[in-house]
């Protein structure tokens, strides 16, 4: 690891012009994917090096010489100390690095091999994980959970049989492969091909693919690994433009086809969510405990800073709420300050200035617009230097705010000699809202405030697709309304689900037509005339379990607004209770 | 009261009437939070000081770089004004009565400090030429009705000042219907009204001008709309007669922009003047040399942070006004982390305060590693009366004070003259500007390094004349200073001079008697060929030296003997500590943060923000112990665009299943039953689900 890292730095130093194509081999030599990006770093500094080439050529006598081994030696000397610490990164560019086309199986391979990651001299290595990666999906299907712990206790007893891929894969590869780079890219490349090669074997049937033991993996590798190298780099010419276009192409994006109605659990709502979520305590809790001390501890630097004239704003890992919070709760009690949610979803920069102007500044006037508004705060602002606001912003990043005039406005406040702003941004590339002007009327101190704390409040406005959603008509409030109803009623609604299920497959089906529907119903004796129908319809329709809508032809559709899968739940119960 | 609800997204906290107008003093916030505050008020008091100081020195310095530009900008104005006035009947005139004057300002890339520039630049006109000037940026005008609108409303506004305030009233009535027509019959009402007011308010300056003219600042042409650029200079052409207006152009990149902007039509109405303002990096030279390389400020940066500033501004922004605020921070944080800091002031400032030395800051300073280095040097006698008697230590740290500000005297004045040698030298050893032989200097012994070896090899081999016009630069150096220490450096200069000029004239008589003893014997063929082969031999024997060779090493070794001695990096010097600031990667981290790394460490490798033995794990991979966030995020990485949440939390209860089947070992029997796995998982994972809902902070694929 060590003499790795200072090979890698050494090649870093070492900055020379590099042409076209020997940058371009020396991506196809990497090409390895996005799991070795050691050389990437090197890469980059060769090509700003080929950027400002021209400029020494144009100016060399007016201008000094810039050296860029410098710029990475001192402005990105943080970059690879973190990274050296982080030693899970082989370089910086693992940072920056493109999405790749991969499998989905992987993940499930990753989860396994990640499972039995043994914690600290952990010699139990305890089970034999392809095989459960397996059996999780199957239970899911419908098999009990004590089903499962059974499969479990089988995959023990065959351990001895088949040792940890992953590990497996540690050994094989230093045996062939002396140099530490190329081991690394032929240890990737290997396993690319041999995903790959059961990628076509069965790209339609993924769960069953699921079902291809482990071994077979195992075998194809040392295979691939076979094949010359030389010819593997031609053939990784195409294969990257192909790998390019597939990443940026709009084309479909092949998932396994399972999908959440399969798993047969019933939904949360939000409450019990929420309540689950209460009772389980974050693990570490005592080095969380110990960061945010740490953090603490800077409040009155803050202060400071904002007091001189800074801004400051947070960034990093985790939800910085509830550091705002305190921060706001312990030494912003005697002053004047505004809150401000980011993320709230119907958050503008006018309703932050209406309540700057209406109840910081108690005026009760409306302006014409946003920046009259604005140039009357900056104004009130500017006569009256003994008046002082502290805006905290969580989110500055968010939807709503990340405008470009509302982050102008924003730092045209933050620019006010008695306006403190203090904010915090987590999106991965909220940096780049700002512009040279902006940044310089934020006049941003920067602070990494990591805190792994869950996003709660912050998300708590999204709608997470596992969390049943209150919008819609769910299976229990649909079978407690058709309870009250008569069994008439219940078979007509029945035959409309019925038909629609038989429809699910057909993607222009608009609903059933009126007629065609009271003929089913004439034909199943639950109607006997048209009239009943429509007052039966009108109780439906009154309880939203229906919905009509008029065809181009003037028929009346009518169609149940709630998805098949909640459907097909409720008939089967039907047929349990019956 | 709650900073949450569903209803709305801002707060507003107002605390009590009484408590409200007790401000905490800015000074307060130095001292709390922290363990070491010895001396902070005065520290604090310091620090404000100094910068104040600095800033007005930055301030100043840029009034006297703008000078030059400012005033022949002004030149023009009156120049393309007074033919406003000339009213002559002749032909030529008239064609330019049409054309707009136009003055395009050149700026650079350096768009902060644009901002600075212009505000002084309306200063100045309107101190000098007119009491109209206004100044639009783009943003403003995305339309023709805006951008009059703008023009009038501030326009307006700048005579609002000198009328009454009544006036101002009607001003924003006005404000809803705007023509160049109103414009321009507003300005005759303007400048007929103002006229007989003149006597009385002695406008000397403006009163040579019976209408003075309208100037027009577009801050950043680039951004403005074509269209609106156009209209606006075709109507206002249409006008000029009786609305005389000037344009000025900040442009950021090339004047070739305006080409671009405007076709020949429109380009043509108007009379456009280059002008070019200093270019940014000679203003970091002069800030430099007028903020750090001096005695004037005690406080110093250390090479680290040097480097990262210069670094900053070369690669990001060519900023002074950020590169200003990089020195006003590591000012603040040297002050705030210091305390030893309350003796970085001047040198009779500092003499009184060692007086005041608390108990706690002697200890401070005898764990100074600079001191202890100094301190061992010492006779034992010494070093024990150092360690133990605080009069005999007050009296030490004052005589080091003393050699501290004596040695960066003769440090900046060599540092100079060094810079005059090495900086015409071919290839630039050494660096061309004087802040890359400053960082050489600060960082280690220069004369160890190749570069200084080579610029001396280089020096060697000077003609004269370069060499006599560096020596003057460095005697003009060495004069200026007031300095006693180095008044026989500056002598031993001249006395090189007059060396050299004496060497002229003892040359020519050499080359004269050389060539006539020679020259006048006649010889055959094979004779000259010989004493040629002679007088070759003779050459390479006695290449020893010429007296100019001889006298060119002396001065190369007299500048090598100065540099030996006075350029010591400052490490080596007791007591830096309390004037240079080291803390570079503080400096960087607020300044130049990597919000992209810190995530990716964050996710990647926990170990490095809790510090967990359970979470020590070989580079790339993770333990299944982390954080619920790192795991997911790893198993996402295994997916392309789109991730099927099934198999992602399948993969994902694998993984924190096998964790909790480790757990078991520590966790009671009961406590396992407890969460019984089913619901647990989910759970676990609706965690990982709010977070990824909130998605854009770990998915990669914005980029």
């Amino acid at each position: 690891m060590m003499s790795k890292l200072e090979l890698k730095e050494d090649k870093m130093l070492e900055v020379q012009f590099v042409g076209d194509d020997d940058v371009l081999n020396h991506i196809l030599d990497r090409e390895g994917g996005a799991k070795l990006k050691k050389e990437r770093a090197q890469l980059l500094v060769n090509t700003k090096k080929i950027i400002k080439k021209p400029e020494y050529d144009l100016e060399e006598d007016d201008q000094e010489v810039l050296k860029d081994q410098n710029y990475v030696e001192v402005l990105g000397q943080d970059i690879q100390e973190s990274l050296k610490n982080g030693s899970a990164a082989d370089g910086g560019n693992k940072v920056y690095s493109f999405q790749n086309r991969k499998h989905s199986e992987k993940m499930a391979k990753l989860a396994s091999e990640l499972a039995k990651t043994p914690r600290k001299n952990v010699s139990v290595n305890l089970k034999n994980d392809p095989e459960i990666m397996i059996n999780i999906p199957q239970c899911s299907k419908g098999h009990s959970a004590s089903d499962k712990v059974q499969v479990k206790n089988n995959d023990k007893s065959e351990f001895l049989s088949t040792a940890p891929s992953g590990i497996r894969k540690r050994l094989i590869v230093p045996r062939s492969h002396s140099d530490s780079e190329s081991e690394y890219s032929a240890s990737n490349s290997e396993d690319d091909e041999g995903v790959a090669q059961e990628y076509e074997e069965d790209t339609n049937e993924v769960i069953l693919s699921q079902k291809i033991p482990s071994q077979n993996r195992v075998v194809s590798a040392p295979v691939c690994k076979g094949t010359p190298s030389k010819k593997m780099k031609r053939d990784k010419t195409s294969d990257l433009v192909e790998e390019y276009f597939e990443a940026h192409s709009s084309s479909k994006v092949l998932t396994s086809d399972r999908t959440l109605q399969k798993l047969k659990r019933a939904k949360l709502d939000q409450q019990t969510l929420r309540n689950l979520l209460s009772k389980v305590s974050p693990s570490f809790s005592a080095e969380l405990k110990q960061l945010n001390q740490q953090y603490e501890q800077l409040f009155h630097k803050w202060m400071l800073q904002l007091r001189l004239g800074f801004n400051i704003v947070l960034f990093g890992l985790g939800s910085k709420r509830d550091l705002l919070e305190r921060f706001r709760t312990t030494v912003l009690q005697d002053s004047i300050h505004v809150v401000i949610n980011g993320f709230f979803p119907g958050i503008s920069v006018k309703s932050i200035l209406n309540s700057i102007t209406e109840e910081v500044l108690d005026h009760m006037g409306t302006f014409r617009s946003v920046l009259d508004q604005l140039d009357w705060i900056v104004n009130k602002f500017k006569e009256d230097s003994s008046l002082e606001l502290f805006l905290l912003i969580h989110n500055l990043d968010s939807q709503m705010l990340r405008g470009d005039k509302s982050q102008q406005i924003i730092g045209q406040l933050a620019s006010l000699r008695n306006i403190y702003l203090i904010a915090s941004i987590d999106h991965l590339n909220a940096p780049l809202m700002w512009d040279h002007a902006k940044q310089s009327l934020y006049n941003w101190l920067w602070y990494e405030t990591t805190t792994y704390s869950p996003y709660t409040e912050e998300t708590s406005y999204e709608n997470s697709l596992l969390v049943k959603q209150s919008g819609s008509l769910p299976l229990s409030s649909l079978t407690h309304v058709l309870r009250s109803l008569t069994p008439n009623a219940r078979g007509i609604f029945r035959l409309l689900i019925k038909y629609q299920l038989d429809n699910q497959d057909n993607p222009s089906y608009i609903g059933l037509s009126f007629q065609d529907f009271y003929q089913q119903c004439r034909e199943a004796f639950l109607v006997n005339s048209d009239l009943t129908l429509r007052a039966q319809l009108t109780e439906f329709r009154d309880h939203k379990l229906i919905r009509t809508k008029k065809g181009t032809d003037g028929v009346e559709y009518l169609l149940i607004p709630v998805d098949n899968g909640t459907l097909t739940d409720f008939l089967e119960k039907e047929e349990e209770e019956s | 009261m709650a900073t949450s609800s569903v209803s709305k997204g801002c707060f507003v906290f107002k605390p009590n009437f009484k408590k409200r107008k007790i401000s905490v003093p800015v000074e307060d916030y130095f001292n709390k939070g922290k363990n070491e505050s010895e001396d902070s008020k005065l520290r604090f008091e310091t620090y404000q000081l100094i910068w104040q100081q600095m800033k007005s020195e930055t301030e100043q310095l840029q009034e006297e770089l703008n000078k030059n530009l400012f005033n022949s900008l002004i030149e023009f104005l009156q120049q393309s004004y007074s033919g406003f006035h000339k009213n002559s009947r002749d032909w030529g005139c008239q064609i330019k009565l049409r054309e707009i004057p136009t003055a395009a300002l050149i700026l650079g890339v350096n768009v902060t400090d644009h901002d600075l520039t212009f505000r002084s630049l309306t200063e100045a006109l309107q101190n000098n030429v007119t009491p109209y000037v206004v100044s639009l940026q783009a943003k403003d005008c995305p339309d023709m009705k805006h951008f009059l609108q703008k023009l009038v409303s501030k326009l307006m506004n700048c005579c609002v000042d000198e009328e009454s305030k009544e006036e101002s009233i009607q001003v924003t009535q006005k404000k809803t219907f705007c023509s160049m027509d109103s414009l321009s019959s507003w300005y005759m009402s303007v400048t007929q009204k103002t006229d007989p007011k003149l006597p009385r308010k002695k406008r000397t300056s403006s009163s040579q001008w019976q209408s003075p003219p309208v100037v027009l600042i577009l801050k950043d042409l680039e951004s403005f709309t074509t269209k609106v650029l156009q209209d606006f200079i075709i109507i206002s052409s249409q006008h000029l007669h009786e609305f005389p207006l000037i344009l000025i152009f900040g442009i950021a990149t090339s004047p070739i922009i305006i080409h671009r902007l405007l076709p020949h039509a429109v380009s043509s109405l108007l009379c456009i003047e280059l002008f070019q303002s200093l270019s940014c990096k000679e203003h970091l030279t002069t800030v430099l040399d007028k903020l750090l390389l001096t005695t004037q400020f005690p406080f110093k940066l250390s090479e680290k942070v040097l480097q990262i500033l210069t670094n900053i501004f070369l690669y990001h922004d060519f900023s002074i006004q950020n590169f200003i605020k990089g020195l006003q921070l590591s000012l603040l944080e040297h002050f705030y982390s210091q305390p030893l800091s309350v003796l970085c002031c001047n040198l009779s400032e500092a003499k009184r305060r060692i007086n005041f030395l608390s108990e706690n800051q002697c200890e401070n300073i005898r764990r100074l590693p600079s001191f202890r280095r100094h301190v061992e040097k010492q006779a034992s006698e010494k070093q024990v009366a150092l360690l133990t008697n605080e009069r005999f230590l007050k009296e030490e740290i004052q005589s080091l004070l003393e050699n501290l500000h004596v040695y960066h005297t003769n440090y900046f004045l060599v540092l100079r003259c060094l810079h005059q040698f090495t900086s015409s030298l071919p290839k630039y050893p050494l660096g061309r500007q004087i802040r890359e032989l400053y960082c050489t200097c600060l960082e280690k012994n220069i004369w160890d390094s190749e570069e200084y070896a080579s610029a001396l090899q280089l020096l060697r081999m000077l003609a004269k004349d370069e060499l006599m016009t560096i020596l003057q630069k460095c005697f003009k150096v060495f004069k200026s200073s007031s300095e006693k220490q180095l008044g026989s450096t500056a002598k031993r200069i001249e006395e090189f001079l007059a060396q050299f000029q004496s060497l002229d004239e003892a040359k020519e008589e050499e080359d004269t008697s050389g060539l006539q003893s020679k020259g006048l014997q006649k010889t055959d063929l094979y004779h000259l060929q010989k004493s040629l082969l002679e007088m070759k031999e003779l050459r390479r024997t006695s290449k020893k030296q010429t007296r100019f060779e001889a006298l060119r090493e002396k001065v190369v070794n007299f500048i090598d003997s100065l540099v030996r001695e006075y350029l010591l990096p400052p490490e080596t010097q007791p007591l830096h500590e309390v004037m240079y600031f080291s803390a570079a990667h503080t400096l960087r981290a607020h300044l130049n943060a990597a919000p992209r790394i810190a995530l990716h460490t964050a996710l990647n490798n926990p170990y490095y923000y809790l510090k967990n033995e359970a979470l020590k794990s070989e580079e790339g991979c993770i333990p299944n112990v982390a954080p619920d966030i790192c795991i997911a995020y790893k198993l996402h990485l295994e997916c392309s665009r789109l991730i099927n949440l099934v198999d992602w939390s399948e993969a994902f209860a694998t993984v924190v299943t096998a964790a909790e089947k480790m757990d078991a070992n520590s966790i009671t029997s009961e406590e396992r039953n407890e969460i019984i796995q089913y619901p647990f998982l989910k759970n676990q994972f609706y965690n990982v689900q709010v977070y990824m809902a909130y998605k854009p902070i770990v998915s990669p694929d914005l980029f």
